[in-house]
C-alpha cells in the first residue's frame, strides 16, 4: 500500500531550514530520515516545498470569473512543507514511519493513502 | 480536589469494582457502562461533598444500582441478582472489597483475544484507560483502537467471559499475562517521553499491573522477576533526561535514580530467586540489578553483565538481547568483540532497528572507522522518533 507522509512546517521551521547557523542541523535531520526510508526500501518518491512566503498563489474560478490571490489555499500557521510517498504493508506501518519524521515533534505530519495505492 | 487525585483513586478502584460486577453478571460491557456512569457521578459529587471514606464502596454502590437497572431492562439475562444485592449492603458498610482483578487480567490475555490487543485490553478493562489515550501510546488511531477493543470484548462475550480459570490452565496462561504487561512497560518506556502527556506515564500503569500480579503470586518466580525488571528500569526514569537532553544509562547520575523503586525491585528479585527456577524475566532483571549496583559501587561490572547476557541469549535469544550483549562486550573486552557479537543480526535488519544502529555506530567510532560510524549514526538518527534521542545521536558524531 502506498501512503503520502505530508510534512507540515511552521513559519519558524521554514526560516530555520535556511538559517546559516541552524539550517544544516535542520536539513540533516530530514536527510537522515529520507536515508533510512530508502535503506528500508519503503521510500517511493518525495518532494520538498519552499515556504509559502514567495511565489505562492491560489487560483479559483467562480461564475466564469478567475480570481487570483496571494498565498496558500488555506491560511494557517502551518503549511505543507513537503511530502514523501512510501510503500508499506499497512496503515499502521505508515504511522510508524511518520512518527520518525523530524516534523512530528515540530508542526506535525499527516498520513494519507494514495488513490488506488 | 485535583484531577490527578481523582485519577489515581479511580484507577485503583476501577479494576476492583469492575471485576466484582463483571464476575457476578458476566456482562463486561454493561458493567463498564455502569461504572463509567458512577465515575461521572463521582466527578460531579466528590468535589462538592468531599471524597468518601471508602471511595470504592461508593463507586460500587452507584455502579451496581445502574447495572441492576439496565439488566432488569434486558430480561433474558441470567444474573445472580442475589449476589449483586449482597454487594450493596456489604459495599456500603465496612466490607473490604475482594480483589478480583487477577481473573480480569487473565481474561484480557485469553487465547481468543488477538495478541496485539491483549495489552490495550488490560489497560482499558483493568485500569479504565480510554481508547484514545491507549491509541497514542501504541501509535494507532483512536478509532482503530476503539474498534480493536470492541471486537475483543465481543469475542469474549461470545465465549461467555470465562473469568474462572481452572488451575490447570492458569499456569499456561500466565506467560501471556506477563508478556502483555511487559509490552505495556516497554511501550511506555520507549515511547513515553514522546507519546505521553505529562501527567500520564504508561510505565506507571505497567508497574502497577506487574506488582499486582507478583503480589498475588508471591511463589511465582517469573511474575516476581517481571515486577523487579519493571521497577529497576522505572527507577531511572528521571535520570534519562538532563535539562531536556537524553542521557544514556552509562552516563546517568545515580543520585537521580529512585532508591525506593530499586529497593522494591530487589525485594521482588530476591523473592523470585528463592523459587529455584530461572526464566527470561529473572535474567533480564538480574542484568538491570547489575546496572543498579553502580549506585553502591560507583562502577559498572560489565563482566558480570555480559555473563548474564550470555545466559540470556543461550536460552532466550532476542534481537534486543544480542545488542545488549554487544554493548556489554564492547565495554568489557573491546569494540572489536562488540562488533563480532552484533554479527548475530542481519545487517539489513539492523538498518531498521535503532538500538542496533546506535550500538554499531558507537563501536565503529571507537575503532576510528569514522566513515562507517557516520553512516550508522545517520541511520540511527533517521530511525529515532524521540527528538532528544535524535539530538544525542547528532552530538555523538561531532564528538
Amino acid at each position: 500500500m502506498q501512503f503520502a507522509v505530508m510534512i507540515y512546517e511552521s513559519d519558524q521551521d521554514f526560516q530555520e531550514r535556511v538559517d546559516p547557523d541552524k539550517g544544516s542541523a535542520y536539513r540533516g535531520a530530514f536527510f537522515a530520515y529520507m536515508k533510512v526510508m530508502q535503506e528500508a526500501g519503503v521510500y517511493v518518491t518525495g518532494v520538498g516545498l519552499e515556504g509559502a512566503a514567495r511565489d505562492t498563489a491560489t487560483i479559483r474560478i467562480r461564475d466564469e470569473k478567475r480570481v487570483v490571490q496571494d498565498g496558500p489555499f488555506v491560511e494557517a500557521k502551518e503549511q505543507l512543507g513537503g511530502l514523501a510517498v512510501i510503500e508499506v504493508e499497512s496503515f499502521e506501518a505508515a504511522l510508524e514511519w511518520a512518527a520518525r519524521c523530524p516534523a512530528a515533534s515540530r508542526a506535525g505530519v499527516e498520513v494519507r493513502p494514495l488513490m488506488g495505492g | 480536589m485535583t484531577e490527578i487525585d481523582f485519577e489515581s483513586l479511580a484507577r485503583e478502584s476501577y479494576g476492583r469494582v469492575l471485576a466484582y460486577l463483571a464476575s457476578r453478571t458476566r456482562r463486561l460491557e454493561d458493567a463498564e457502562d455502569a461504572l463509567a456512569e458512577a465515575l461521572i457521578s463521582a466527578l460531579r459529587v466528590w468535589p462538592l461533598s468531599g471524597v468518601p471514606d471508602r471511595p470504592e464502596a461508593w463507586l460500587l454502590t452507584v455502579a451496581r444500582r445502574r447495572l441492576m437497572d439496565s439488566l432488569r431492562r434486558v430480561k433474558e439475562v441470567p444474573v445472580d441478582m442475589q449476589l449483586l444485592s449482597d454487594v450493596v449492603d456489604e459495599g456500603s458498610t465496612a466490607m473490604e472489597l475482594p480483589d478480583e482483578r487477577l481473573p480480569l487480567l487473565f481474561l484480557c490475555a485469553h487465547p481468543q483475544v488477538d495478541e496485539a490487543t491483549r495489552t490495550p485490553l488490560m489497560l482499558n478493562v483493568v485500569l479504565g484507560l480510554e481508547a484514545s489515550r491507549i491509541a497514542s501510546a501504541f501509535l494507532v488511531t483512536p478509532s482503530a483502537m476503539s474498534q480493536r477493543l470492541v471486537r475483543a470484548k465481543a469475542r469474549l462475550r461470545d465465549i461467555g467471559f470465562p473469568l474462572d480459570i481452572p488451575p490447570s490452565e492458569e499456569a499456561a496462561r500466565l506467560p501471556f499475562v506477563m508478556d502483555a504487561i511487559y509490552a505495556a512497560f516497554t511501550t511506555g518506556w520507549e515511547e513515553g517521553p514522546t507519546a505521553g502527556d505529562e501527567l500520564w506515564e504508561l510505565t506507571d500503569e505497567a508497574v502497577h499491573l506487574a506488582t499486582l500480579l507478583a503480589d498475588r503470586r508471591p511463589d511465582h518466580s517469573e511474575a516476581n522477576s517481571l515486577a523487579a525488571l519493571c521497577l529497576y528500569l522505572d527507577s531511572r526514569r528521571h535520570a534519562r533526561r538532563r535539562e531536556g537532553k537524553y542521557v544514556p544509562l552509562s552516563e546517568q547520575d545515580v543520585a537521580v535514580w529512585d532508591r525506593l523503586k530499586i529497593a522494591r525491585a530487589e525485594q521482588f528479585l530476591s523473592r523470585a530467586a528463592m523459587q529455584g527456577s530461572v526464566g527470561r524475566f529473572q535474567l533480564e532483571a538480574a542484568i538491570q540489578s547489575a546496572h543498579a549496583a553502580r549506585l553502591y559501587t560507583g562502577r559498572t561490572d560489565w563482566g558480570a553483565i555480559s555473563a548474564l547476557y550470555g545466559f540470556l541469549l543461550e536460552r532466550y535469544p532476542t534481537v534486543g538481547g544480542i545488542v545488549g550483549n554487544a554493548v556489554a562486550l564492547g565495554e568489557f573486552i573491546g569494540p572489536d568483540e562488540g562488533l563480532d557479537a552484533l554479527s548475530g543480526i542481519d545487517e539489513s535488519k539492523g538498518r531498521t532497528y535503532l538500538p542496533y544502529a546506535a550500538a554499531r555506530a558507537n563501536l565503529l567510532k571507537r575503532l576510528n572507522r569514522n566513515e562507517e560510524s557516520l553512516d550508522w549514526y545517520l541511520t540511527a538518527q533517521g530511525l529515532a522518533s524521540d527528538p532528544a534521542v535524535r539530538q544525542y545521536l547528532v552530538e555523538q558524531v561531532s564528538d
